[in-house]
């Protein structure tokens, strides 16, 4: 440790810190604009100045290595001196148009200028105007008030890892651009809102539509993906205007991806608001007492052999919970939750989970990926096997992919084909990437949705297995065969058991008339049209969706926003959230409504309470350990290829499919589409 | 003065042969293998001992900047990078010794390569020296042929490689990190320091970087000895130094010159005087654009020295004068260096990118005198919240000569804004002298 005096105060720092980083440790707060603690240092806003004791002139904090003993003063008339000239020359050429600008009132620059600007304006000469540029459907540029910081450019290049954004012309013509003009292709680009200290880039579905102090806030997990970004939901009444993620270091550091930012307008849109029946083939509105006594008359009679569950991916933990529970009572033993027929190991928790834990990138020094597109499958997690690859430096993380991907990744990659048969091929020793697993001392494995959703996925996850322990994946103390699920609700379902029980049916035998009754909670993720026509399925979930549409019963759920719940990301980690809005019209929680149904079936839960119910909920074990939930695969790995999935990135569940701003995205971004904005 | 005897620059002004045969003739690669046998640390400490200061302006001491390098032999290779950028408005100098001397800077880049350890030197030529490039190319060449450079460079058992970069014409870029970032390729702007470049440079290895006419010195001098260089000058302003005139004057020159010669004899022998006589002298700015101006009392006596122009609040710069003679509007002048280092500002940190547009902007009214008395003083303190509060120093490059304007010119600055008000109507503003008691105004 170092120790370096601020304003008098001893503090000791790790050695290698900035100046910036000591005055914070010494609880002094430094102002900033380009700084930011997960980019690179440029030290260009020159708003950090501090003076050190025997410097000639002011430093800029930021970018100042700390030496024994420095003495660092913060509050000093050369400071404020410093502070407040570069804040009147950022505020000569920028646009004071405060009350019309999205940022107003969580802007950098209209924070630090209550500190330090000055009353009045010294300027009287004409002031700059830049063009603004079309970044495309999701980030909305107000060119004129950028401040040249750099921050955009600096997170495209580094973390984003899409080097898109950079400044052209010098002096005070410098504009940060495109310069050819396109979309930023960036699944992450929603974050450029969140890192522009100023309101040159802000979000463009949300445009004028709220002020930051009018929203209420509340703290909950995303869902568009498996990774459980942290998330704060901002609504002004009964109304989500945007969602903006919270830092967690071990989750997603302080990103979320474009498809969490932005899905907020599918909220609102296509909802169940009301129960439906459906009388003589057509759907009709209906009271909730109208479709439970619609269901309980056709259960009536009905071996709970006969009634099938399945659980979608974004379902809360407890609802899933309470509809195994419903299910057992009714004596079924037909559930799943894998929509897509993926496979698990579900022997031991740490087997279809990622078991590493997502901060393990952070330790790992090679990696191979089977069968996953990190970058589409969860953004944020491949953010942070970028910044692990950009931290080793050149050749120091070695990464192989099995699979075929969709788009560059971000990070430098070997090849090794898009057949799942490399495999047996590193197993072998055929191919040399495993001589580098095997010279890592903490290789990674990432097994993802598309290597475990074949015939042969069996086969295939147990090779993958004998893999990494033949390459020192599991040893004491780590756990480098990492699963990646791409469904929000997976993990807490497998931990729960949403499997078939012995002798139950999985979601193909239920398909294919192994039930009379089928219970979707949520699930739209499958071919509705293969439901065997007699089947009489209720559907319960908040978006008039697939499911919804071959329903017979429609139970109007709420969405993640308007419901306190349980979520396990794709490393088991559990995490709650809380309730933002309302569900619309009549929809209901959903556990509430499987309870209440429970009632009129017989088959009375044991819980009336949401605290009765978590009581009961066991998270973090696999009930279903000793289960064999699956038919038989193929013995051995196909040499069929892995095959991408042919969905785009940005519709992937009910909530997007019904934003418009997805949906334009999609367009955008469809594969094959050169990227070019308008 | 110098004598003829103690000129570096023999070839200075071209009426000889620049190639290898020429430069060997004038002594240049002569045994250099008598130097380099003498080690690096002698070579260090003889420069260090020589007293030469950085011929680019900054006049930092030029073996001490070389005692910076990492001793001994480490893991990464070192670089020594040379700054021929030479963009400076007025400056000149660089130029003669890239076109007229190629080969005393190809020598001396040997051995100050050899004395840090490096084994590869660039050469960052600017943009613009079409013909100078060519001829060091030439040379290069040559030297390449002669087995001077390459593999056992000039037998002195070291590997050297000497490689011409030529930049495109940005004046930001002979500020030496912004230097090192268009070497590698980048956008030319500063880097922040710490690091210097002698941590971590060119490809983030160990680097120094030095004016053309620093390194071209270096053989000289270590030839005839540290002590012949710093009996020339005056104590820390040692030896002699390439100088050039331009403006009004009867002949613009470039020329070689000791050190702590008075300006007004050097005006007189070199630049054949000013034009219209001295007494029709304005006022001279001793070295490029961005060092104050003098008026001409203080160009009277002052020294050509760094210490002497310190002590006057200007600066020798790179010691080629622009000479002004009464017939020049100083306010536009000094307007168009505003303008020029508006126009090569590079953006990258706030106060230079906004303030060097404001200040050019102010400037111009001030040139019509379309302004308000009580601008001049915002004017200066705009210029201070500039200076050193920037990444560079071209920020302070910018704030100086209007400084410099302000200081000594300040009563023809309001007798131009006066007479506009005069002819253009408004309120007539009178400014009191200075301790006025406020009294005294009402009384009257």
């Amino acid at each position: 440790m170092v120790r370096v005096i601020v304003d008098g105060t001893p503090v000791d720092v790790a050695p290698g810190s900035s100046a910036l980083q000591a005055c914070e440790a010494a609880g002094k707060e430094i102002p900033r604009f380009c700084y930011h603690e997960r980019l690179s240092v440029a030290g260009n806003c020159r708003m950090c100045l501090v003076e050190v004791e025997r410097a000639p002139k002011p430093v800029a904090s930021c970018g100042f290595p700390v030496n024994e003993g420095m003495k660092i003063f913060t509050d000093t008339e050369t400071v404020r001196k410093a502070r407040r000239a570069v804040m009147e020359f950022l505020l000569i050429n920028h646009p004071l148009d405060c009350p019309i600008c999205d940022q107003g009132g969580e802007c950098d620059l209209q924070d630090q200028a209550y500190g330090y600007g000055s009353g009045i304006s010294r300027y009287h000469e004409e002031k700059r105007a830049v063009t603004d540029k079309n970044l495309g459907p999701l980030v909305k540029t107000v060119m004129t008030r950028c401040i040249q910081c750099t921050r955009c450019v600096r997170f495209s290049a580094e973390v984003a890892g899409t080097p898109e954004l950079g400044g052209i012309s010098r002096g005070e013509n410098l504009e940060i651009t495109t310069y050819v003009e396109k979309a930023l292709t960036s699944e992450l680009s929603g974050n450029l809102i969140d890192i522009c200290p100023v309101g040159a880039l802000t979000s463009k579905p949300s445009a004028f539509q709220a002020r930051p102090w009018e929203l209420r806030k509340t703290d909950a997990i995303d869902v568009m993906d498996a990774v459980g970004t942290n998330i704060q939901i901002q609504a002004r009444g009964g109304e989500v205007k945007r969602i903006v993620p919270r830092v967690n270091d071990e989750v997603n550091e302080e990103w979320l991806s474009d498809k969490g930012r932005f899905s907020v307008d599918g909220l609102k849109r296509r909802r169940l608001d009301r129960p439906w029946v459906r009388v003589h083939g057509k759907l009709h509105p209906a009271s909730w007492q109208e479709a439970f006594v619609a269901i309980a008359k056709r259960l009536e009679g009905v071996q709970g052999s006969r009634i099938g569950a399945l659980v979608g991916d974004l379902c809360d933990a407890e609802s899933i919970m309470a509809l195994r529970d419903l299910m057992w009572t009714l004596g079924s033993l037909n559930l799943d939750c894998r929509q897509d027929g993926a496979k698990y190991d579900l022997s031991d928790r740490a087997r279809y989970t990622f078991a590493s834990g997502i901060t393990g990138i952070d330790e790992a020094d090679a990696l191979l990926v089977v069968g996953a597109n990190p970058r589409l499958d969860a953004p944020v997690l491949n953010a942070r096997i970028r910044k692990r690859y950009l931290s080793l430096g050149r050749g120091g993380f070695p990464v192989g992919v099995i699979g075929s991907l969709s788009s560059d990744p971000t990070w430098a990659y070997e090849d090794l084909g898009s057949n799942p048969v490399s495999v047996n091929g590193l197993l072998s020793g055929n191919i040399e990437f495993v001589e580098k697993l095997k010279a890592a001392k903490k290789p990674m494995i990432i097994v993802g949705q598309e290597a475990l959703t074949r015939e042969d996925s069996g086969a295939l996850l147990k090779a993958c297995r004998t893999l990494a322990e033949s390459v020192g994946a599991i040893t004491e103390g780590w756990n480098g065969l990492n699963i990646l699920h791409t469904a929000a609700s997976r993990v807490a379902a497998l931990d729960l058991g949403f499997v078939p029980r012995p002798g139950g049916r999985s979601l193909r035998g239920m398909l294919s008339g192994g039930v009379d009754v089928l219970w979707l909670l949520g699930a739209d993720e499958f071919s509705v049209n293969a439901i065997s026509p007699e089947t009489f399925v209720i559907y319960q979930g908040h978006h008039g969706d697939a499911g919804a549409a071959r329903a017979d019963v429609i139970l109007p759920g709420s969405a993640y926003t308007e419901k306190s719940g349980t979520w396990v990301n794709t490393e088991g980690r559990i995490q709650r959230s809380f309730q933002a809005v309302f569900p619309p019209g009549e929809a209901k929680e959903d556990w509430k409504i499987i309870r209440a149904a429970s009632e009129v079936l017989n088959a009375k839960l044991p819980y009336d309470t949401i605290e009765e119910l978590r009581e009961r909920l066991q998270l973090g074990v696999s009930s279903a350990a000793g289960l064999t939930a699956d038919e038989p695969g193929a013995e051995a790995i196909e040499a069929k290829p892995l095959m991408v999935p042919s969905r785009s990135y940005y519709l992937t569940n009910p909530i997007s499919r019904s934003s418009p701003t997805m949906v334009e995205c999609a367009d955008v971004y469809a594969p094959g589409v050169a990227v070019a904005a308008e | 003065m110098l004598s003829d005897k103690d000129r570096i620059y023999t070839n200075l002004y071209g009426q000889n042969d620049w190639r290898l045969a020429g430069a060997r003739a004038r002594g240049d690669w002569d045994d250099t293998k008598a130097i380099t046998d003498k080690g690096r640390d002698w070579i260090v400490n003889e420069m260090k001992a020589s007293a030469l200061r950085g011929r680019g302006g900054a006049g930092f001491p030029t073996g001490v900047k070389w005692s910076f390098m990492p001793k001994g032999d480490g893991p990464v290779p070192r670089y020594l990078v040379i700054n021929g950028d030479e963009s400076e408005p007025g400056t000149c100098k660089d130029r003669e010794i890239l076109r007229h001397e190629p080969h005393k800077l190809i020598e001396s880049a040997l051995i100050a390569s050899f004395a840090m350890g490096a084994h590869a030197s660039y050469i960052y030529v600017r943009g613009e020296f079409y013909n100078e490039a060519r001829h060091l190319q030439i040379a290069i060449d040559e030297a390449y042929e002669a087995g001077l450079l390459g593999k056992n460079a000039a037998g002195t058992g070291w590997d050297f490689d000497f490689y011409l970069h030529r930049g495109a014409g940005a004046y930001i870029c002979g500020e030496e990190t912004a230097l090192l970032e268009s070497l590698e390729g980048k956008k030319g702007q500063p880097r922040m320091k710490p690091p210097f470049p002698a941590g971590a440079g060119l490809y983030g290895c160990p680097t120094t970087v030095n004016n053309v006419e620093s390194i071209a010195s270096a053989s000289t001098i270590l030839r005839r000895g540290a002590s012949w260089f710093s009996g020339l000058g005056r104590p820390n302003n040692a030896g002699t130094k390439l100088m050039a005139i331009s403006g009004h004057v009867n002949t613009p020159c470039v020329f070689e010159e000791e050190l702590g010669v008075p300006m007004k004899e050097i005006i007189e022998k070199h630049g054949g005087g000013v034009r219209g006589g001295w007494d029709n002298l304005l006022a001279v700015i001793p070295g490029g654009c961005s060092v104050p101006l003098l008026p001409k009392d203080i160009c009277e006596t002052v020294l050509m020295d760094y210490d002497s122009l310190r002590a006057e609040r200007s600066g020798l710069g790179t010691g080629c004068m622009i000479v002004m003679d009464k017939s020049t509007d100083i306010i536009k002048a000094i307007a168009r260096f505003s303008q020029f280092f508006k126009h090569e500002s590079c953006g990258q940190c706030t106060p230079c990118r906004e303030g060097t547009g404001w200040m050019m902007r102010v400037m111009n009214r001030m040139v019509e005198g379309r302004a308000e008395i009580e601008e001049i003083d915002m004017l200066e303190q705009v210029t201070r919240q500039v200076e050193g509060h920037t990444i560079c120093a071209l920020g302070d490059a910018a704030a100086w000569p209007i400084q410099g304007l302000i200081r000594h010119f300040r009563p023809v600055m309001e007798e131009r804004i006066r007479d506009y008000k005069r002819q253009h109507g408004g309120p007539q503003q009178v400014q009191l002298p200075a301790g006025t008691p406020v009294a005294a105004i009402a009384a009257e």
